[in-house]
């Protein structure tokens, strides 16, 4: 069996021609007949979703979906995909919840839609009881020994819970009390999702970073990786999209992006969005869609109520928030939100919005304020140890999660 | 009379769910109940116009760039933008590439799984109980090697959307005036080599698949037929009158298809959840969600033409043209959407030839400030069409209707069924436990109820 370094080595930039290569298959399927791996029962949640992550995962070229399905996992439940439908459809997910606790994978796509105790999503009915979204999420992940949210709707809410945020969606970590591998992505990626639950199932969970993403797939930034950061360095910037030359200033959002799109790409490596001229709209970051719209405007445009965050040095920041790391989330949303906002000028907000909320907005925007100030401080200083930036930023800003 | 509640009704995008009464072995009743809200057009509004084709695709997975294009028409229509001759090539080779995609996967992967019993195996496990499965074991053996042979051809198309797409689902380069990927050879090359082999399997694999299934089923030639009432709202543009390949056009009761008049386009709310008065003003009125109103059992609003429940899809757009009219049923829709597939393929044969490398496949335009729009397409599962008004330089209202609002539409205030509704009635159930006719045509329909819910308005 491939030891998770050699795995490790298949995931990351180093052999992504291959993509996941049919090493990886044989291996598995050796380390099956041998018995040294079981290979775990697997529950597809899907919530409120565009059903594109499953379309994605049938792009998937090695593994393919067969393969994943019938190889790698043993597929329980997959509404788009199973045979049976109804109540013969839902038993298989509590026959599974019963003969194999703590033994499962769950994987949830789409977000939580919490609406009306979570009515505006129904998502089957077993012995006339009729299940919401977050009753099925929360059952099932109980005895769940992995749960991976993919696409940006389960990991952080995604483009359903784009402002006013209608149906009340939210990423699946903010609903149940346990830990959650973020796969994000719009969609995600067909080779970030057969990774990260191949990992799941040969050597448990991979390495995390803030966010709780895998670091192989989303450990540097687009812009990072960019084959037009030549560009970039050269000053030859695009005027217009389609353009040759770095797309930074039609509003590339590469800089404040974690993903390797530029070495994976897309689609069996057929292109990618910067490939086309096609600036990056951050799809994989926490903030999608709000936090990188506009998507043809250029990050410059941000205005803080401090004061407008500096061309040069939004890459710099949005990246040190991004670092701050899951414990930070709440700030990051309420930025996002904020920012959102201000972008969605004319927007009138929801009847929902209670004095209550405003109120405590209010001063987590005051927090932030300081949190921005300090981290340019910071910034300017030029601290690149990145390690000693999180750790001091992590200082500054206040744990706590967002429950429902 | 027995009642029968089927939730989920799997092999559908998103949470769909059916309500039946049979009496004597046949339906007599049915309601069906879409499970999800997200309400896109709340969102777009206040957003830059620029941005609605790359978000509103997001209502959709499957159909993502059905999406990007009705926003991109209507951007157009309200800009008073052309596009440019290649930029229209570039769009419909990625929109034609996508409709490929969707209906090798609706017929092999969605339905393929109501007529085959296939191996104990997922996803064929589990099983649905006893079941009406016809085919003998070597045609079984056949089909799920094509099963996955389908699956990947149905990758492979989306190989061809990204050649000029960057990625799918979800493309990133169809914009209003053309196409960000501009027409370089190498994507030409490797967009037409794998048109080839898609084309070779259209060919010589699904079209013959269909009719093995029409022959062991021909029975559903009679099953699901429903109003027989078509419409279509035009598809695929072409050469400099951009006039649509599949033309604009309704069919009432299976007779000659008549002009489209958009003003008779009505939607009703008397049994969705929103609260009721909304649709009075179609530019003003709020729509608002109401999980608690009495008699209404879906997300779906009910949309009508001249206050006749239509049903859209492959089947519609092959009427109106002309060049299927065998009948409304199960297995014509089946077969329209196969056929629909090799005319694609021998259209998106021609296109490619027809891009002239250098020339310009999009241009600068100017944002007006106060604008709007209509942006009518045929989406692979029916008429789609995006209304977008522009005020002060943003979204101010916006609105999208759907081909599942169409098909899988609930009673209006008539108490008229949607068609989907309609199909269902008189359908043999043999086994309450296992209503396999029920799942054959729903999905015949070809339902996605991502798309479904948008807060439609009349115009």
């Amino acid at each position: 069996m491939l030891t998770r370094r050699e795995f490790l080595k298949l995931c990351t930039t180093a052999s992504l021609s291959l993509g996941l290569s049919n090493t990886l298959i044989s291996e598995i399927a050796q380390a099956f007949a041998q018995n040294l791996i079981p290979k775990p029962p697997l529950i597809w949640l899907e919530l409120g979703t565009c059903t594109g992550e499953s379309i994605s995962l049938d792009n998937a070229v090695s593994p393919d979906v067969r393969v994943l399905f019938q190889e790698i996992v043993d597929l329980k439940y997959h509404w788009l995909l199973m045979q049976a439908q109804g109540k013969r459809a839902v038993q298989a997910v509590f026959e599974t919840i019963e003969n194999h606790p703590n033994e499962y994978i769950l994987v949830v796509e789409g977000s939580v839609i919490t609406k009306d105790q979570g009515r505006y999503n129904m998502v089957f009915e077993y012995n006339n009881k009729m299940y919401t979204g977050i009753d099925a999420l929360r059952l099932i992940a109980e005895k769940a020994k992995h749960v991976i949210a993919v696409g940006d709707c389960a990991a952080y809410g995604g483009p359903t819970a784009a402002f006013p945020n209608p149906a009340g969606a939210v990423g699946v970590w903010q609903v149940i009390d346990r830990k959650v591998i973020n796969v994000p992505g719009c969609p995600s990626n067909a080779d970030w999702m057969t990774g990260t639950i191949a990992h799941v199932v040969m050597y448990g969970e991979p390495e995390l970073d803030d966010y709780n993403q895998p670091k192989m797939f989303f450990g540097q930034t687009i812009h990072d990786l960019c084959h037009r950061r030549s560009d970039f360095e050269t000053g030859k910037f695009a005027s217009y999209p389609g353009e040759p030359g770095c797309l930074f200033k039609v509003g590339c959002k590469g800089p404040v992006t974690f993903a390797d799109c530029p070495v994976r790409q897309w689609n069996n490596h057929i292109n990618w969005p910067v490939e086309t001229g096609a600036p990056c709209i951050g799809c994989a970051n926490p903030g999608f869609p709000d936090a990188t719209m506009p998507f043809f405007q250029h990050l410059p445009n941000i205005q803080t109520s401090l004061k407008p965050i500096n061309p040069l040095t939004v890459g710099k920041i949005a990246g040190a928030i991004t670092a701050l790391g899951i414990g930070s989330h709440l700030t990051f949303n309420v930025l996002t939100g904020r920012l959102g906002k201000h972008w969605l000028q004319g927007t009138v907000d929801t009847d929902e919005t209670s004095q209550e909320k405003v109120k405590q907005e209010e001063i987590i925007m005051h927090k932030l304020d300081q949190v921005l100030h300090k981290q340019e401080t910071l910034i300017d200083h030029n601290l690149c140890k990145k390690e000693g930036l999180i750790n001091k930023m992590n200082k500054l800003v206040p744990r706590g999660r967002k429950k429902i | 009379m027995v009642k029968k509640r089927i939730f989920p009704v799997t092999r559908v995008h998103e949470p769909l769910q059916v309500d039946i009464e049979v009496a004597n072995g046949q339906i007599v009743e049915a309601t069906i109940t879409n499970q999800l809200f997200r309400g896109f057009e709340l969102m777009a509004v206040g957003r830059d116009p620029r941005d609605a084709s790359l978000f509103l695709q997001r209502i959709c997975g499957i159909c993502s760039s059905a999406h990007a294009i009705a926003a991109a028409y209507a951007l157009e229509d309200a800009y008073g933008l052309v596009p440019t001759q290649n930029g229209e090539l570039l769009r419909n080779l990625i929109f034609g590439a996508d409709f490929l995609q969707n209906h090798l996967r609706q017929f092999y992967v969605l339905s393929l799984a109501d007529y085959i019993r296939g191996p104990e195996q997922a996803p064929f496990k589990p099983k649905p109980p006893g079941g009406d499965y016809r085919l003998p074991d070597h045609i079984e053996k056949k089909f799920l090697e094509h099963y996955w042979q389908g699956l990947e051809m149905s990758m492979k198309c989306h190989e061809m959307v990204a050649c000029f797409g960057a990625k799918a689902p979800h493309v990133q380069t169809i914009i209003p005036t053309g196409n960000i990927q501009s027409p370089d050879r190498d994507k030409i090359i490797t967009y037409g080599s794998l048109l080839e082999e898609v084309t070779s399997f259209i060919e010589n694999v699904y079209l013959q698949d269909v009719d093995i299934i029409c022959r062991y089923y021909s029975d559903y030639y009679k099953i699901g037929t429903g109003y027989s009432n078509l419409l279509n709202f035009g598809l695929f543009p072409e050469g400099k009158e951009r006039k649509p390949y599949y033309p604009l056009g309704v069919v009432i009761n299976g007779g000659e298809p008549q002009e489209l008049d958009q003003a008779v386009i009505t939607e009703d709310i008397t049994y969705s959840w929103y609260k009721d008065g909304a649709a009075q003003h179609p530019y003003q009125g709020k729509t608002v969600p109401d999980r608690e109103k009495p008699l209404a059992y879906t997300w779906n609003k009910a949309a009508r033409y001249k206050g006749i429940p239509m049903e859209t899809g492959p089947l519609a757009r092959l009427w109106v043209k002309g060049t299927y009219r065998n009948g409304i049923s199960t297995m014509d829709r089946l077969v329209a959407r196969a056929l629909e597939a090799r005319e694609i393929s021998k259209l998106l044969a021609r296109w490619i030839m027809e891009i002239i490398p250098g020339q310009p496949h999009l241009y600068p335009y100017e944002l007006l400030p106060n604008a709007q729009g209509i942006g009518l397409t045929g989406a692979m599962r029916g008429a789609l069409g995006h209304w977008v008004k522009i005020e002060k330089g943003v979204i101010s209202h916006y609105q999208v209707i759907t081909p599942s609002v169409w098909n899988f539409s609930p009673r209006d205030e008539k108490g008229q069924r949607g068609p989907a509704e309609q199909a269902l009635i008189g359908a043999p159930v043999e086994d309450l436990d296992s209503p396999l006719s029920v799942g054959r045509i729903l999905r015949s329909f070809d339902p996605c109820f991502s798309c479904a819910v948008q807060v439609i308005r009349a115009r």
